[in-house]
């Protein structure tokens, strides 16, 4: 067994490279997340939030380490990460907009389909009780759900392959004010069962009040991070976002 | 002189001796390569240039061979005269057929040739005036004031119809069309922001296409003095689209070397196992098709990279700095008086179903003014730009510019007004050089057609072209990169060759999409200061930007929108301090 | 026309166009899940028919050398992969299966041909041999291509079409070959004789469809595939392979073609380019459907057979110019339901 003592972080990475052809979209990052921890990856639109989170899923080729749990994962494809407890939630939500709600759910949990059917089903219902909505809708196509509740679904999706580490790109994209609280309220949730989260978003401040710590990215790099509250209260945060006055220009 | 120029001289003379020394059945061999060659000449433009893939080329041919054997046999018609006839008919088909067919995208396309080639080709063999499966024979042999070519004199004659053939297309490709056709693929949204019609402009290389496949029709016809409909089916048809890829595509000189290799290819299968030819010609296709997908998997770009690598790069072009000082510029479009209003958006709103993507937006943009457009990640400014640039229609409000309504105008009509615009995603043509890129942009600057490239009418005009898209280049400092294919510049040049494409529209409003992404600091200051001074000079410039500490030096004005609504409008320091902003970047403030 | 003629047209119309829909259903899944436009769906069903004609007469079928070398191929790639750094022992499986299925499968014909199991066994003998040449055309020709554009893959469709006609004419010869019936025999409905091969067809492709509609609807493998031509990313986050997936539709379509060939054997003379001519007229049908609709390509795949078996009355010489000239009207009705200026790959 390698390195599953409870002080290592769930996941570690380091010095991760990600481009696209001849553009560095991720120059170098290095983070950990703590066993249920929710961390946060926070920056203004174009930093390479998405990039980061795709490719620790495999979707994007990337270069530099990544462990999960004590074991690499930088060279597996994503079904094999996905196995190993590593589970994205992507920023477009990626369902199966012509498949109904059940049909999505019961996807969710393809790549345990040699488990027993029990297990599967009981986290079914689970997932049901949790969001008692989507019950209401499982026989609607996910298509036809609100911007919220395809939220749901997608987290819910997500959690039928019962992931160690939950990746959140973006989830409150859309979403008018009240579902995001709804939904970052989830997210918390989520944390008090266990699941360790790793979230990406733009909603700097409603996302940092959830979180115990905090990334900013900029341009492809980490500019700041700190406990989450901290970074609240710093004043460069705005300015990261919203830019500086005339005549102070940015090196 | 160029090695390239000495290779290609060479070459000529080759053919040219060629003929003389010949046996028959040299001479033959060649007869099939130089028909096949000029098919292929179209296919290039048409599939390996402009996108459109045909696997109904050999119909065209048929078309063209039918119509001169049944004049010259059944109307008694001389060759000679049949031959205009047999071109118009090839045209004519390919207008009716591509009419029909050529607004579908993609695979669509492709699979429609099939199809209604089978249908020609079916309907030929059961036709009793066409001589029904026998075909029509007798076939008079060309004749021109009684001398009637045969043998090496024949070959020639397809040689010379080969030069043509390459000459057409190639005066096409290096027009103002041309380079339009070169950005089909893939570019047609950009094209008709700068004002192409895309769809007549696909129309009208399939024409010719199908002309030029009409006259190895007709230049067959008499070669072999006998028709029917074998030598035009599908089969035929996806030989030569082979013949195409195997040359290689993109390049005018694949479409010989192409037929070349194929055909002597299928020659020497012939006599190196003349017993296997013998069922029926089924090692032949084995060997075809296998050869075909090893090459696709391996090198699709065909043979035609590999030899270009042999010879030295290109020649100096033509165009550089000092000739397009020289050269009169053409008229500038009239600028209105800075501070009069140019573009008024009042109460626009997209909905996409249920989805409301912009709400009732309102602002306005005076002449020489410098207006930011900003929000959050999916807020709808994309939405909102395509509503101005005319890529998809307004549910509901209207946008005027210059008094005239276009909320529900064509992109394309738009750009006719002056509106120019950059692309968020960098939709340049990589394989063309940044002057071309840039050219494409003056498209709407000149009236040239094809038909006056295609007889190259059109170097005057070409010139000042070129000589406008140097004098952009040089304007956003990218002069000394214009020979360069644009795709080997880095990405932050590109964004500012996309501004000098569309400043070759010479704009009254300028519409740039994330135009600061990817830049370096000095990049963006000179951006800056580029846009600046167009602003001083009277155009308008709506940008659409992330980079916060560009936008807030840059603009005269802000708008923001969130939830596809105006949250606020005003001057930097205003918005920047306004909570409501504030609140829809960074979310409510504990 | 009269009621029986026109009874009897409409019979043939509904047999063909049955066999149209099997096809239409291949083609429409395979580009669904793959992007493929799957050309050589046609072959498959020749080699079907003739494999079972020569079966029928107590040869072993020239199709056989045909997938072992496809076997051998494939395994050879998977080979080459290993070697080339890929040292999994799912490379070393498919190495072995892709080798030693066909092998198996040959040893197995040519022990039982001329042996007179039956016309069951023959059929179980083409299926065997016939089924799997979906997932090696797959892993031969369109796997190595990577990420192509969709006309990329066509154009290697159709060089893969050239190949298989030429070894269906090198394996079968020129000679058309028609099998005794399935069932024997006529039935009267409603005073309209039925032939029960016809019966047997329209039966079968209805069985298939229904089984199909199960599959995709009940089945979670028969969802991930759904899932796959939905949205491939969102099929990736959950774990779905592409590549399984596209292997696993290859092989649904060459169980498809091999059915259509068995079923159209006793119904028209097959000729080694028979089948892409019927493979064309379920892409007419697909085409209908946009690529995309299965309902839709059934539909249109019905209502196909019926035009062509009335248009062989009026216009019999004039057939299947007919037939195939009806892609223009579909293709403009198409086009106008679709009006943006569409972006093609690059």
């Amino acid at each position: 067994m390698s390195g599953t003592s409870p002080d290592t972080p769930l996941l570690c990475v380091r010095d991760l490279h990600v481009s696209y052809g001849p553009v560095e979209a991720v120059g170098g990052i290095s983070l950990d997340v703590p066993r249920g921890a929710i961390v946060s990856v926070i920056g203004p639109n174009g930093a390479g939030k998405s990039t980061l989170l795709n490719a620790l899923m495999g979707l994007l080729p990337s270069k530099g380490q990544a462990t999960l749990d004590g074991r690499d994962v930088a060279a597996m494809p994503v079904e094999d990460r996905l196995r190993r407890g590593l589970c994205l939630v992507s920023e477009k939500r990626e369902l199966f907009a012509e498949m109904s709600v059940a049909d999505n759910l019961a996807l969710g949990a393809y790549s345990r389909r040699h488990e027993p059917k029990g297990a599967v089903e009981a986290d079914l219902e689970a997932g049901y009780q949790r969001f008692p909505r989507l019950k209401e809708r499982r026989h609607q196509t996910a298509g036809t759900l609100s911007g919220g509740e395809r939220q749901m679904l997608a987290i819910a999706r997500a959690l039928m392959a019962r992931p160690q580490l939950l990746m959140l790109d973006e989830p409150s994209l859309g979403l008018a004010p009240l579902i995001v609280a709804e939904v970052l309220e989830t997210v918390s949730e989520l944390r008090r069962s266990g699941v360790s989260i790793l979230i990406v978003e733009q909603n700097a401040r409603a996302v940092l009040r959830i979180a115990d710590y905090g990334y900013v990215l900029e341009q492809g790099r980490i500019a700041m991070e700190g406990d989450a509250a901290t970074l609240l209260a710093d004043e460069r945060l705005i300015q990261t976002y919203l830019g500086f006055g005339k005549g102070e220009a940015a090196a | 002189m160029s090695t390239r120029r000495i290779a290609l001289l060479v070459f000529t003379a080759i053919v040219l001796v060629l003929p003389a020394v010949l046996s028959a059945y040299g001479l033959t061999l060649m007869n099939f390569i130089g028909l096949a060659a000029i098919v292929v000449v179209g296919l290039v433009l048409l599939t390996g240039i402009g996108g459109l893939t045909s696997f109904g080329q050999a119909s065209f041919v048929g078309v063209g061979a039918y119509t001169t054997a049944w004049l010259t046999t059944a109307a008694g018609l001389s060759p000679v005269l049949a031959l205009p006839v047999a071109l118009f008919a090839g045209a004519f088909f390919a207008l009716v057929i591509g009419a029909v067919t050529l607004r579908l995208s993609g695979h669509y396309l492709p699979l429609s040739t099939i199809a209604w080639s089978l249908s020609l080709y079916f309907l030929v063999g059961n036709v009793a005036a066409l001589g029904g499966h026998d075909g029509i024979p007798a076939v008079p042999p060309i004749s021109l004031f009684g001398w009637e070519p045969s043998g090496p004199a024949y070959t020639w004659l397809i040689v010379a119809a080969v030069a043509l053939s390459l000459l057409t297309v190639a005066n096409v490709l290096a027009s103002r069309d041309g380079r339009a056709v070169r950005c089909l693929r893939g570019r047609r949204v950009m094209l008709e922001a700068f004002g192409v019609d895309t769809a007549r402009l696909r129309l009208v290389i399939f024409v010719h296409a199908a002309v030029l496949a009409a006259l190895t029709g007709w230049l067959y016809a008499h070669l072999i003095q006998f028709v029917n409909a074998t030598p035009f089916g599908l089969n035929a048809s996806i030989e030569y689209l082979f013949m195409t890829v195997i040359g290689g595509s993109a390049h005018l000189f694949g479409a010989v070397i192409g037929a070349g290799l194929m055909t002597l290819l299928r020659d020497g299968l012939q006599r190196l196992a003349p017993e296997l030819v013998g069922s029926g010609g089924a090692t032949e296709i084995v060997m075809l098709g296998l050869v075909m997908v090893v090459l696709l998997q391996t090198a699709p770009r065909g043979v035609m990279p590999w030899l270009l690598r042999l010879l030295p790069p290109r020649g100096r072009p033509w165009m550089d700095l000092d000739r397009a000082r020289a050269i009169a510029p053409f008229s500038s479009r009239p600028k209105p008086e800075r501070g009069t209003e140019l573009l008024t958006v009042a109460g626009v709103t997209k909905r996409f179903g249920g989805l409301i993507a912009v709400n009732d937006v309102s602002f306005d943009l005076k002449a020489g003014e410098i207006l930011g457009l900003i929000g959050p990640n999916g807020a709808g400014k994309s939405t909102l730009f395509n509503l101005l640039t005319g890529i998809s229609p307004a549910t509901a409000g209207t946008i005027s510019f210059a008094g005239e309504r276009i909320e529900r105008m064509a992109s394309r009509k738009i750009a006719r007004l002056g509106v120019a615009r950059s692309f968020q995603h960098v939709l340049l043509r990589s394989d063309m050089s940044a002057l071309e890129n840039v050219a494409v942009g003056a498209h709407l600057r000149s009236t040239r057609g094809y038909l006056s490239a295609l007889l190259r009418l059109d170097r005057r005009e070409e010139e000042r072209l070129l000589a406008e898209a140097m004098r952009q280049l040089d304007r956003v400092g990218l002069a000394h990169l214009a020979h360069e294919p644009a795709g080997s510049l880095a990405l932050g040049q590109q964004r500012i060759l996309e501004i000098a494409r569309a400043l070759a529209a010479d704009p009254a409003l300028l519409l740039l999409d994330e135009p600061a992404a990817g830049l370096r600091y000095r990049e963006k200051q000179e951006l800056a200061a580029l846009l600046s001074k167009l602003g001083e000079e009277g155009v308008a410039v709506l940008v659409v930007e992330h980079d916060m500490n560009f936008v807030m030096n840059l603009v005269d004005r802000l708008v923001v929108i969130s939830f596809g609504q105006k949250i606020s409008e005003g001057a930097p320091t205003h918005v920047q301090n306004d909570v409501a902003v504030q609140e829809a970047y960074l979310g409510v403030a504990a | 026309m009269s009621y029986l003629i026109g009874a009897l047209l409409a019979q043939d119309g509904l047999t063909n166009g049955a066999i149209y829909a099997l096809i239409a259903l291949a083609l429409v899944m395979v580009f669904s899940v793959t992007r493929i436009i799957f050309i050589p769906q046609g072959e498959i069903v020749t080699y079907s028919s003739l494999s079972l004609a020569s079966l029928q007469q107590g040869t072993a079928p020239g199709s056989i050398w045909l997938i072992v070398a496809l076997g051998l191929l494939a395994a050879g790639l998977e080979g080459f992969g290993y070697l080339r750094g890929d040292r999994s022992t799912s490379r070393l499986r498919a190495m072995a299966a892709y080798g030693l299925v066909p092998l198996a499968v040959a040893a197995l014909t040519f022990a039982t041909a001329g042996a007179g199991f039956g016309f069951l066994w023959n059929i179980v003998l083409v299926l065997l041999i016939v089924v799997p040449m979906g997932p090696l055309i797959y892993r031969v020709a369109f796997r190595p291509l990577g990420d192509a554009t969709v006309l990329h893959s066509l154009i290697v469709a159709m060089a893969v079409h050239f190949v298989l006609l030429g070894c269906g004419l090198l394996a079968f010869g020129p000679e058309g070959v028609r099998t005794p019936p399935l069932i024997a025999g006529r039935f009267p409905v409603f005073g309209v004789p039925v032939s029960a091969q016809a019966m047997v067809v329209v039966a079968v492709a209805i069985v298939a469809i229904i089984a199909m509609a199960l599959y995709f609807g009940r089945t979670l493998s028969g969802k991930a595939l759904r899932a796959t031509a939905f949205n491939r990313v969102g099929a990736r986050l959950v774990g779905i392979r592409t590549e399984q997936a596209a292997r696993l539709v290859f092989l649904l379509a060459g169980f498809a073609g091999a059915l259509c060939g068995i079923l159209v054997a006793p119904i028209t003379t097959v000729y080694y380019d028979t089948g892409f001519l019927i493979g064309l007229k379920g892409f007419i049908a697909a085409i209908f459907a946009g690529l995309a609709s299965y309902p839709l390509a059934a539909l249109g795949a019905v209502l196909l057979g019926l035009f062509e078996s009335y248009s062989s009355f009026f216009a019999s010489l004039y057939k299947d110019a007919i037939v195939f000239a009806l892609i223009i009207p579909i293709l403009l009705w198409r086009s106008l339901r679709s009006t943006h200026v569409e972006e093609d790959e690059e």
